[in-house]
């Protein structure tokens, strides 16, 4: 068994001529201008299959244009494996995502800096000091390896969140680059169940983390079928440029034929055209790249093909995640994936706003919504991001988490069968033979089922708004819950023979 | 074999199941029989009636609402259980006289003239019905002097009138002046309930009480017609 997701009837936003325009204008821009590469490897690599590789003279780091061939994307597009299995501690919540088939799962993401914890405070009115109220207050905390810890403990107990990315950057005194990547991998995976993303700080340290997840999923060969964790690497610095780093780490992970996932994030208006036309002609240019060097270099590697597009601001050249051109680049992009048959790492529930209330929940929802639509395989950035991606609370991912499962229940497929259909006839007929006139009695079959949605679990009874009071104390709930941690002989081994990792994370 | 008809007939109220055709919340009840049913067979084994009201009716009815507050159960149980509890009691009623219970009380219902709206009506009569009330329902677009003339036929302890228009809650207050012109308003209760009118309005019109919801309806009539009220 694997976590089902929804399975939902696709939004096309674009139609087949407009998809097709799209990919050509994708190999058009690789072939001219083609790419700028940073990674010596990833040049040798494209040459050695027919790209034509210039040395760029500049001053600085040695680069090369890459003219890629069409050739190379296709070859390399039937190459790549069209369903990609990511594992979980507990393998009923790993995840099969096939290009072909429009379910989506919901995942967090980013590697906020700040956590937000929202308090209460009880407020007395200036007008008449006999009014109280309660009322939250925000608190910004930086990230760090226990608080990443909880964020997994929360993952494993809200039921839309299917797989865990990482949500914070861990800044503790005692973590820097060489020991960062064990311990969040193993804070992440000893509190939660499901499946396990991240990026990756320093190569040198693949392969302990590497070797950690296979003890953790029960040896080398365990790990192969059931890949409890998975990387992202961003290979593509916008416009069109292979970063040296991430593409070193993209060649390495993929030689190793862990899952991948090929992230490009460009933004419209500053480092991609605004128009969606431009924008999905380039960032799908960029993911392309990346994913044909991963077929290079391993000729079945997984890979998920990873959009992330946004928008800028035209105030002040941030990110934009609340507007709706995100959405249609999101889906565009949605679309090209499943042109190709690829599982699609995709982008949606983010806001610009610092703090959970009314701009973040309709800026997120627009998105949950829409890209949900979409039939995007895997959604990263759905839970608790606030401040763009700066920010990640715990009670928002709650919020979240809630406004997932509202919109997975309103895409799941209609079931009108005939059999359905008949017993709503009878239910017309005896309840048109009663003086009320009255079907509620006959909801109560659907409502055990669950068919039925409840009513918005953080409403408030007065007249002041209480979402995030009632959010705070479902979340308190879900914390208290008991942890799923490796088992005691595991993390034994873990610690023996993985180095760079945290004494004080083996207490619990 | 009284004590199984009784039991039978409390754990089919507390499943809502008014005949054998209604499905309830267990499977193994599919097909068995329901409230209606089972009333009919203890009336055939001469089961003692205050029995069926006090052991069958009222505890099962009692559990449901223990289940209500609890969350257990929500407004569709509710109903289910109060019309299986009203349906059992209009097969009664011609029995209660001969077995010497006295009927707990009769209440007219109305929706008040130029409303088609009836939910709420509707609802409140199957929970009145369910706590063992006779009740009249007049129906909807009711014009004040049928309600004067059906409390003079029907002499019940407390009118409900409902409304839901802002247009025609205005109906509410003209119908206990007509009952007050009729010489009377002293003989009967009035409540009020409906989502545009509120306590405040009920004062207003010279209403006895206010139902926010349906329970709270059944709950004032409960108090005004054990004479608590007055």
């Amino acid at each position: 068994m694997a976590r089902q997701g929804v399975l939902v009837e696709p939004y096309q936003r674009l139609n087949q001529e407009q998809i097709e325009r799209i990919h050509q204008a994708s190999l058009d821009i690789l072939a001219d201008p083609g790419i700028i590469c940073f990674n010596s490897d990833a040049a040798e690599v494209y040459g050695d299959f027919g790209a034509d590789v210039t040395p760029v003279e500049q001053e600085g780091p040695a680069r090369w244009l890459v003219r890629i061939p069409e050739k190379i994307i296709s070859d390399t597009l039937q190459a790549a494996p069209k369903v990609v299995k990511l594992g979980a501690r507990h393998e009923d919540n790993c995840l099969i995502l096939d290009g072909s088939e429009p379910r989506v799962r919901f995942a967090s993401g980013s590697e906020a800096n700040n956590w937000l914890d929202v308090d209460v405070e009880t407020f007395i009115s200036k007008r008449d000091p006999a009014r109280e109220a309660d009322f939250p207050v925000f608190r910004v905390q930086k990230g760090t390896v226990d608080r990443l810890a909880q964020a997994a403990h929360l993952c494993e107990n809200l039921d839309s969140w299917d797989s865990f990315l990482r949500t914070v950057n861990i800044q503790d005194d005692d973590i820097n680059d060489e020991n960062k990547d064990v311990n969040k991998f193993f804070a992440s995976l000893n509190n939660t169940t499901k499946h396990v993303m991240s990026g990756l700080t320093e190569l040198a340290q693949l392969d302990n983390v590497v070797g950690m997840a296979q003890i953790i999923a029960g040896g080398e060969a365990r790990f192969k079928e059931n890949p409890i964790i998975s990387f992202i690497t961003c290979t593509v610095k916008s416009p069109l440029q292979l970063v040296d780093d991430t593409t070193q780490k993209a060649i390495e992970i993929a030689k190793r034929g862990i899952p991948l996932v090929i992230s490009s994030s460009p933004q419209g208006g500053s480092t991609a055209p605004i128009r969606e036309e431009g924008m999905v002609a380039q960032i799908n240019a960029e993911i392309l790249v990346g994913m044909a060097l991963t077929q290079l270099v391993n000729k079945g590697a997984p890979v998920l093909y990873g959009s992330v597009p946004v928008r800028a601001r035209m105030d002040d050249l941030n990110d934009s995640y609340g507007v709706p051109e995100f959405s249609q680049y999101n889906i565009d992009c949605v679309q090209m994936a499943r042109y190709y048959g690829l599982p699609c790492y995709s982008t949606g529930g983010i806001s610009d706003v610092n703090v959970p209330g009314i701009q973040a929940s309709v800026e997120r929802l627009f998105s949950h919504i829409l890209v949900t639509l979409s039939g995007a395989q895997y959604i990263h950035y759905a839970f608790g991001l606030l401040e763009r991606t700066n920010t990640f609370c715990p009670i928002q991912a709650v919020l979240d988490n809630t406004h997932i499962d509202m919109v997975k229940r309103f895409v799941r497929q209609p079931s009108i069968t005939s059999d359905r259909v008949s017993e709503c006839l009878e239910q017309v007929r005896r309840v048109m033979g009663t003086s009320h006139k009255l079907y509620v009695r006959f909801v109560r079959s659907a409502l055990r089922s669950g068919e039925v949605t409840p009513s918005y679990p953080f409403e408030g009874k007065g007249m002041v708004d209480e979402t995030l009071l009632r959010a705070r104390e479902n979340m308190e709930q879900m914390m208290s819950q008991p942890p799923h941690h490796i088992d005691r002989a595991t993390i034994d081994r873990v610690f023996q023979q993985v180095p760079g990792l945290l004494p004080r994370l083996r207490e619990y | 074999m009284t004590e199984d008809i009784i039991s039978l007939i409390r754990e089919n109220v507390i499943q809502g199941r008014v005949t054998q055709d209604d499905e309830g919340l267990e499977e193994e009840m599919v097909d068995q029989p329901g409230v209606t049913e089972l009333i009919y067979k203890a009336l055939d084994q001469k089961v003692d009636i205050t029995d069926i009201i006090n052991r069958g009716l009222t505890e099962g009815m009692g559990i449901v609402g223990q289940k209500f507050e609890t969350r257990e159960y929500f407004i569709p149980d509710m109903l289910a259980s109060a019309e299986a509890v009203g349906a059992a009691m209009e097969i009664l009623e011609p029995h209660l006289a001969s077995s010497g219970i006295k009927a707990k009380g009769k209440i007219v219902m109305a929706t008040v003239k130029g409303d088609l709206h009836d939910i709420g009506k509707n609802i409140v009569t199957i929970l009145l019905r369910g706590a063992g009330y006779t009740v009249k329902d007049l129906g909807n677009d009711v014009e004040p002097q049928a309600i004067v003339d059906a409390v003079r036929q029907e002499n019940p302890q407390v009118i409900g009138l409902s409304a839901l228009l802002t247009s025609t809650m205005t109906q509410m207050g003209d119908t206990i002046q007509a009952l007050k012109d009729s010489g009377l308003r002293d003989k009967v209760k009035v409540i009020i309930g409906g989502a545009p009118v509120s306590e405040e309005f009920a004062r207003s019109v010279g209403a006895d009480g206010y139902g926010a919801d349906g329970f709270q309806a059944v709950s004032i009539v409960e108090s005004l017609a054990s004479g608590a009220g007055s």
